[in-house]
């Protein structure tokens, strides 16, 4: 009798740990995303060479969230992102600054800037630098428009950044991880593999060694920044990169690097490297 | 004042007579509850969007009183049955008494 109940018991324990297993993200799922019915996204795909002994597939955060925040990515109406890009449209044809210059005085649309999401963080070869999205908007208010430069994290740089996101989705992910950016590229990984905090926890304990498991109620993902700027349906709002990479810093109760620091900027391009062959998503929608 | 309030609806282009068709609705509003305070422990002021409206050719719709709990860009989704061409006319109110509005046609064949 003994027996049976415990027999019964374990049977017990191994539907749970199987129905566990099912709820755990939906990796491997035949899922596609395709956004207004025709811009089609890779959100699954073999890992880029460098990463190739860590991670054989990488994926996209969108593959980790519920099939409802998946839907709401699916169609711009539903994406509420899409109202920042709205607003960063009209600042893109607002004249800033002294020179009496708009973004499209030079750019002359936001389409012709598709190809930037995918492949910034940059070398600049002017400034001798790898430069952020961000970073180089500023470098065109300051030095070509005459104007007050957005803050790194401000809503309206949020908004241009959503902006310019949002025309460059469906390209894959390439950024330069070779030639002068290689020394900027090897301070992120050195930063990605280091344990920050308190709690001990480097970017790879969660995001390269427990994705897919559960994080408290929630499903860790692999860190792919290929979706930002990010709509967080906690925030209401949008999120910038380096906001997140700061957010999980503080996670692991540890003094954070800066919005916009060279520390950052590095991280930035090594994680956006991780992504390269994933397709720029943003303004992705993510819990 | 709200800023970068900006409506925007979503009717399909053309339908059958006596269809059902889904009508989609989102307005870009911060609606501040009233609840809140700000860093010095001063009520953030009420400002919401406290009705919302669509008319069809001169018909009522659709009629909502809105409330402070409702979150940040209210969106609303529900199906009309359309007898014949015509325009769909949206009205948001907001508590400091901007109206803004929206239109969109139909064609019923």
């Amino acid at each position: 009798m003994r027996k049976t109940s415990l027999f019964g018991g374990a049977a017990v324990a191994a539907v749970a740990i199987a129905l566990a297993g099912a709820t755990s993200a939906d990796i491997g799922d035949d899922e596609e995303l395709i956004v207004n019915g025709e811009i089609e996204m890779i959100i699954e795909t073999a890992a880029p060479e460098h990463l190739q002994d860590r991670l054989s597939t990488i994926y996209s955060g969108w593959v980790f969230r519920s099939d409802e925040t998946q839907a709401m990515q699916a169609d711009d109406f539903d994406n509420p992102g899409m109202i920042f890009v709205d607003q960063g449209l009209e600042a893109f044809e607002t004249v800033m600054g002294t020179e009496g210059q708009s973004c499209a005085s030079c750019h002359e649309n936001a389409e012709s800037l598709s190809e930037v999401r995918s492949t910034y963080p940059k070398w600049d070869e002017e400034r001798g630098l790898v430069q952020t999205v961000e970073m180089q908007i500023i470098e065109c208010q300051t030095e070509r428009m005459g104007a007050e430069p957005y803050g790194y994290d401000s809503q309206d740089m949020r908004n241009m950044t959503a902006l310019i996101s949002s025309v460059g989705r469906g390209i894959p992910v390439n950024v330069a991880i070779d030639g002068p950016a290689q020394e900027t590229w090897e301070q992120g990984r050195e930063i990605y593999y280091t344990r920050f905090g308190q709690l001990e926890l480097s970017c790879a304990n969660c995001h390269e060694d427990n994705y897919g498991n559960l994080i408290r109620a929630d499903h860790l993902s692999q860190g792919q920044i290929n979706g930002f700027p990010t709509y967080r349906l906690r925030n209401a709002g949008l999120v910038s990169i380096h906001n997140r990479f700061r957010g999980c810093i503080r996670d692991t109760r540890g003094e954070t690097f800066s919005v916009g620091s060279p520390e950052f900027v590095a991280l930035e391009l090594y994680v956006a490297s991780r992504g390269n062959g994933l397709t720029v998503e943003g303004p992705s929608v993510r819990n | 004042m709200a800023d970068n309030v900006t409506p925007r609806v979503r009717v399909p282009r053309d339908a059958s007579a006596g269809d059902s068709v889904s009508v989609r609705t989102l307005i870009s509003h911060p609606m501040e509850s009233g609840q809140r305070r700000d860093g010095d422990g001063n009520l953030i002021p009420r400002s919401i969007i406290n009705r919302f409206t669509c008319d069809f050719n001169g018909q009522n719709v659709i009629d909502v009183t809105l409330e402070p709990a409702i979150s940040t860009n209210p969106y609303f989704q529900f199906d009309a049955t359309v007898p014949e061409s015509g325009t769909f006319q949206f009205t948001w109110y907001d508590d400091d008494g901007s109206v803004y509005e929206e239109t969109a046609e139909i064609t019923v064949t």
